[in-house]
């Protein structure tokens, strides 16, 4: 039995690129293949920062339900499908955080991921990194580097809340996302 | 390439959507410019995705999938080359089960029982008023039949052409003659007469109502008869509430007042007894 599939060969593993074009020409089952592939990085990045597994599953379908209207908005070369997807998210998902309008259009996100991570293979080697990276790094950074990206909180809000100058807090978010660099281009 | 110092922390918290006021509009300008500060802001970017990734593990709940191929199944794009889906059954989303569209379910069958029963409603008055129509229509025939059977007695009566044959005893010679058909209630009066002299100049026939409460007679239209004799008189205008004793016919000066009886009487009623 044919299935939704129909321009994709699900036993050749398809790109991410072939699943948009796929779902440029309005094919269901590229869709539901994409979902398959990325719905796990999307709820997860909500929902670590909304703590709310509804309102997570929320921003889900507000994510994909974009690519589906509009699945031009991802360009395979302006940067790697899984890390826009966790970027936009987590930017959507701080926005339903502070209940505020989305500020950034998915279209307007670039992002650039040296790593290849074609496949969950790739990705899973590359998170391993990162999570090494994240362990190594001294606890105020990381702690600076999570409340800035998975709280939504400003600078200065961290700066309240720790105590710590503003100047130190910008250079330990900055100098902390370098470092996750180094590891995966090492 | 080297990005621009100065800017090298503020592009971080750029990424990161926490950079406003002025040190954004600062950066926004700056990056419009310099290609490798928007180089710099791709990378960090790049290294946020990578740092979120790190979050991978749970997985939404399949329902998730199911409401969105439901959506998107649902959604009414503009592209028409649409393949038919047959990687998920389109289901109704189950998260947050909330009491809105239940009642909103609530609302519409209210709103079906309450069409139902207007519709019924409406069904029965218009029987109702289809009967009442049809009763009002058939007394409204009648009444316009015998409406037009008395417009053609009237007519009959009123038309001076019609053949006027008066009979007397045999031998007798013709008298002048007349009759007054009043009705009190409506103050309507029809008067007939015939076989009337023609008149003598300046004179004018004139027809009175004797009140039967013996008051002053009341002036009831002056009148000539055509060639033979004959005349009319129909409704004319009279007080209401008044009940005729007697009808009599007087010649008047042709002149003059005509609001009591000045002449001599041509023809009186039987009922004055007089």
């Amino acid at each position: 039995m044919k299935t939704g599939l129909a321009s994709v060969d699900t036993n050749a593993t398809p790109s991410d690129l072939a699943l948009v074009t796929a779902i440029r020409s309005g094919d269901q089952g590229a869709m539901a293949a994409l979902y398959d592939r990325f719905s796990s990085i999307v709820y997860s990045v909500a929902l670590r920062v909304l703590q709310d597994t509804g309102a997570a599953e929320d921003v889900l379908q507000d994510i994909f339900m974009q690519l589906w209207r509009n699945p031009g908005a991802f360009d395979a070369s302006r940067g790697n499908m899984a890390a826009w997807l966790a970027v936009i998210t987590r930017h959507r998902a701080i926005d339903a955080l502070r209940r505020r309008r989305p500020e950034n259009d998915i279209e307007d996100v670039v992002v650039s991921v040296e790593p290849d991570m074609a496949s969950d293979a790739d990705r899973s080697r590359a998170m391993d990194k990162v999570r090494g990276a994240l362990r190594t790094m001294p606890s105020s950074q990381r702690s600076a580097l999570e409340m800035a990206y998975f709280e939504g909180l400003t600078h200065s809000e961290i700066a309240d809340r720790t105590g710590e100058p503003l100047g130190t807090i910008k250079t330990r978010i900055r100098t902390g996302l370098l470092s996750l660099r180094k590891v995966l281009a090492a | 390439m080297t990005v621009h110092e100065q800017f090298a922390d503020d592009l971080a918290l750029y990424a990161l959507g926490s950079l406003d006021g002025a040190e954004r509009q600062a950066l926004v300008r700056h990056l419009e410019d310099c290609s490798s500060c928007r180089r710099e802001l791709e990378l960090l970017r790049g290294d946020l995705g990578m740092l979120a990734l790190t979050t991978a593990g749970p997985k939404p709940p399949a329902r998730s999938r199911q409401r969105l191929m439901s959506a998107i199944a649902n959604e009414n794009r503009a592209t028409s080359s649409r393949l038919p889906l047959a990687v998920a059954t389109p289901a109704p989303p189950v998260r947050r089960r909330s009491w809105w569209p239940t009642l909103g379910w609530v609302a519409a069958a209210a709103l079906v029982l309450l069409c139902v029963g207007l519709l019924r409603q409406n069904s029965t008055l218009q029987r109702n008023l289809a009967s009442n129509r049809a009763q009002f229509e058939a007394q409204l025939n009648d009444q316009a039949k015998r409406l037009e059977r008395t417009s053609e007695v009237v007519a009959t009566l009123l038309d001076p052409e019609a053949a006027t044959i008066e009979l007397v005893a045999a031998g007798a010679k013709p008298q002048p003659h007349g009759k007054a058909i009043y009705q009190q209630r409506n103050r309507n009066l029809i008067f007939v007469a015939s076989n009337l002299a023609p008149l003598p100049p300046e004179r004018i026939y004139e027809l009175w109502l004797f009140p039967a409460n013996g008051g002053a007679p009341i002036a009831a239209g002056l009148f000539k008869p055509d060639a033979r004799g004959s005349a009319t008189v129909v409704d004319p205008p009279l007080p209401q509430g008044v009940e005729a004793k007697n009808f009599v016919v007087t010649l008047e000066p042709d002149s003059g007042s005509h609001e009591s009886p000045r002449g001599t009487p041509v023809i009186v009623g039987l009922g004055a007894g007089e």
